[in-house]
């Protein structure tokens, strides 16, 4: 067996991010759309890192860093959003979430 | 070793994320994200990046998919029964996911992307001293920035959760 490149590298943080991204389409319940939101986060990260592994310096990984951080962020304000949404309107289903259809 | 551990972590990964794509539950969505995180620090830590497979597990795997499970809780989502999906919004999603995954691996495989062994470069993310150093020199600014960041999230978040009386616009 061949050790890992950084082409198997690429190719699984794209498939990740795939992954997320399909989930983002498909799925109705807002949390698990932002589960999957998170995952293609994290494979973008994933991204980072092997390249910054692959050119020996460490300014990807300080990237990562900074993406944590803001990745915590936006979890406590997209869910406190989420829980404001449910006391509004009951459902936290996108397909029920219409009142600007008509 | 390295090449089983690249593949075993990678499988779970991908296994683990597919299940939180699919997973009706959103218990259990949030169970197999966990069991995702944890396989792509281990892919950090075979890629030297210990620091950040350590904050990974920390932030993420600790915080995130805690608070996310309390919300889950909280709300207490019966799963609104499945009403099929209509033709137009299941196929859409799969067009988009085969044209991202064709355009990513003919790039891939097509690409000139270096195949030497990744050992061979020696590894910067292992030195903690260098993230100490970095931070606070080349990337002064932007830490003060997210530290402000933050502080306007927890703003945020204390005003989102607040009860608003008399701005209730629903019947």
């Amino acid at each position: 067996m061949n050790p890992a490149t950084l082409n198997d590298y690429v190719l699984l943080s794209a498939l990740l991010f795939a992954i997320g991204f399909f989930g983002v389409l498909l799925r109705r319940n807002t949390l698990v759309v932002f589960m999957s939101l998170e995952l293609m986060l994290i494979a973008s990260t994933l991204a980072l890192v092997a390249f910054s592994r692959h050119n020996g310096t460490n300014d990807g990984n300080v990237f990562v860093f900074f993406i944590f951080t803001v990745a915590a962020a936006e979890v406590a304000v997209g869910l406190a959003l989420i829980v404001a949404l449910f006391r509004k309107r009951h459902t936290i289903q996108l397909n029920e979430l219409n009142s600007l259809k008509n | 070793m390295a090449p089983f551990l690249f593949t075993f972590f990678s499988l779970f990964t991908i296994a683990t994320a597919v299940g939180v794509v699919v997973n009706k539950n959103a218990v259990n969505a949030a169970m197999c994200l966990l069991l995702s995180l944890v396989g792509v620090a281990g892919l950090f830590v075979q890629l030297d990046a210990y620091l950040l497979a350590f904050i990974l597990l920390l932030v993420y795997a600790g915080a995130v998919v805690a608070l996310f499970l309390f919300i889950i809780m909280l709300l207490d989502t019966h799963d609104s029964k499945a009403q099929g999906l209509n033709k137009l919004s299941g196929v859409a999603p799969l067009a988009a996911l085969g044209l991202l995954l064709a355009g990513v691996s003919t790039f891939v495989a097509k690409g000139k992307l270096a195949t030497s062994d990744l050992l061979t470069v020696p590894a910067a993310g292992a030195n903690l001293k260098l993230y100490a150093y970095q931070l606070f020199t080349t990337y002064l600014l932007p830490v003060q920035v997210i530290g402000f960041l933050l502080l306007i999230a927890m703003l945020g978040v204390i005003v989102l959760s607040k009860k608003h009386e008399g701005l209730d616009d629903t019947k």
